[in-house]
């Protein structure tokens, strides 16, 4: 990552990436301003983006004072170092930490949207491929509702890192819902009823995108790779 | 201030890369543990208790209580014997998050190109593969020069996140070059790095648990049925 000119905090985005929210919600938890640059993922990758993420080429980018962050959950552990006494995202104690981040990254490996990889199967594959990627995400689901429990949110009363992680996912749902032709609230109404609470929290209403919005998305995606 | 044994202890085996990376940021930090070593692949009552998620080595026990995910492990340690030995990330957020990048990169991007080549099975494979893995090190070498700022390792004058990250590849990378003829840590493309190698293999906080290349040929033959 090299240094690019750009002053203030810029974060590098496209509209319902959710690992981009998971930014937008972290800095609106810390009040922090910043600009924010809508980059078309369906068109071309502008040059600070490719200057700012040579490696990766993706959004999200946080460029502080010209310096770029990649990844999101590095950013957001980022936003929560740099401006660490509004709202800490990560718990104090190191053994904490180390669990909230263990679930980070269980959600980064497991929770993805569709254009994330190609081969997220859930809504490319007919027949037995289709319930077989069902019944995982299933599985992945009862994990995280399991791991939540009783709580109010993952690592207890305040919101933080895993609640972040995972919380632009509920705004995919619904498209989730309806490919895989079963009820979320039904399966794990406990995570359901959690993404509620997320939702009464400003920095969360305010990014999440509108699962509608989100379904007609992944219908432009499926026209564009031709899958149907 | 070293913990008492008892109160630390690693699951694992030795010819684990992944293994490999709590064993040298412990050393670093003079805590004494136990190791309780399981044969590759088998699943202790332990082991499934600790890390039911992934059922997988390495799980560091500290007062019993699991922690999973090698690197998630090393920060865990630099955190909770914040007091001793030295910091292995650096104090500054942009610092911290250049070396929490390079680490992902390396696992997600680089090492996966390096089983490539180990898993090829024609020659156009393993080429392909060994182009991939020789540029990402050309990536990596131009992230040593700037993080280690002129100094010995990716840490500055000591070992750090990185240096661990990928330090803990180095047996295996061994391997994979004697087994393919292949050159990958090259001193001509990437001489720094051909250095820092060395120089990670040698230190006292590596030597003893870096796994011999002669031991690794012989369990990777074993385990390939080659």
């Amino acid at each position: 990552m090299g240094e690019v000119d750009t002053k203030g905090v810029v974060l590098l985005d496209f509209w319902v990436s959710p690992f981009g929210q998971r930014c937008r919600i972290a800095l609106a938890e810390k009040g922090v301003e910043y600009e924010y640059r809508e980059e078309n993922l369906l068109g071309d990758k502008s040059p600070l983006l490719l200057e700012s993420n040579p490696v990766y080429k993706k959004v999200p980018v946080l460029i502080h004072d010209g310096k770029p962050v990649c990844e999101s959950l590095l950013i957001v552990q980022y936003i929560d170092e740099w401006w660490p006494h509004r709202a800490p995202l990560l718990p104090a104690d190191p053994y904490a930490r180390a669990h909230a981040r263990f679930w980070a990254d269980f959600i980064d490996k497991k929770v993805r949207p569709p254009y994330a990889d190609a081969s997220y199967v859930l809504w490319k594959l007919k027949g037995e491929g289709h319930s077989a990627a069902k019944e995982e995400f299933t599985g992945i689901l009862k994990l995280l509702e399991g791991e939540l429990g009783d709580k109010k949110y993952f690592a207890g009363d305040a919101f933080g890192f895993v609640d972040i992680a995972l919380v632009p996912f509920v705004c995919w749902f619904y498209t989730y819902e309806t490919y895989a032709g079963f009820s979320i609230e039904e399966l794990t109404p406990k995570l359901v009823a959690w993404g509620k609470r997320c939702m009464e929290r400003e920095s969360v209403a305010k990014t999440l995108s509108d699962p509608h919005k989100v379904f007609e998305f992944v219908g432009v995606l499926k026209k564009r790779f031709g899958v149907e | 201030m070293a913990e008492a044994a008892g109160e630390v202890r690693l699951i694992g085996a030795w010819p684990s890369p992944y293994v490999l990376r709590p064993r040298v940021a412990l050393n670093l930090k003079g805590v004494e543990y136990e190791f309780l070593e399981v044969t590759f692949g088998e699943k202790s009552e332990l082991l499934l208790r600790s890390n039911p998620v992934y059922k997988k080595i390495p799980v560091l026990l500290h007062h019993d209580k699991p922690v999973c995910e090698s690197m998630i492990i090393v920060e865990y340690v630099d955190g909770a014997w914040a007091n001793s030995g030295h910091a292995i990330l650096p104090a500054d957020p942009y610092e911290r998050a250049l070396h929490r990048f390079w680490a992902v990169y390396i696992d997600d991007k680089w090492f996966p190109s390096m089983v490539g080549i180990g898993k090829a099975e024609t020659e156009e494979a393993k080429a392909e593969s060994a182009e991939q893995a020789r540029a990402g090190l050309k990536l990596l070498e131009e992230a040593f020069e700037k993080l280690s700022k002129g100094k010995a390792f990716f840490g500055g004058d000591t070992i750090g996140y990185v240096d661990i990250a990928l330090g803990a590849h180095l047996g295996w990378a061994k391997v994979i070059e004697q087994m393919t003829g292949l050159k990958l840590f090259d001193e001509e493309k990437t001489p720094l790095l051909a250095v820092w190698a060395e120089r990670f293999c040698n230190h006292e906080a590596a030597k003893e648990v870096m796994p011999e290349t002669e031991k690794l040929m012989e369990y990777a033959k074993i385990r390939l049925g080659k």
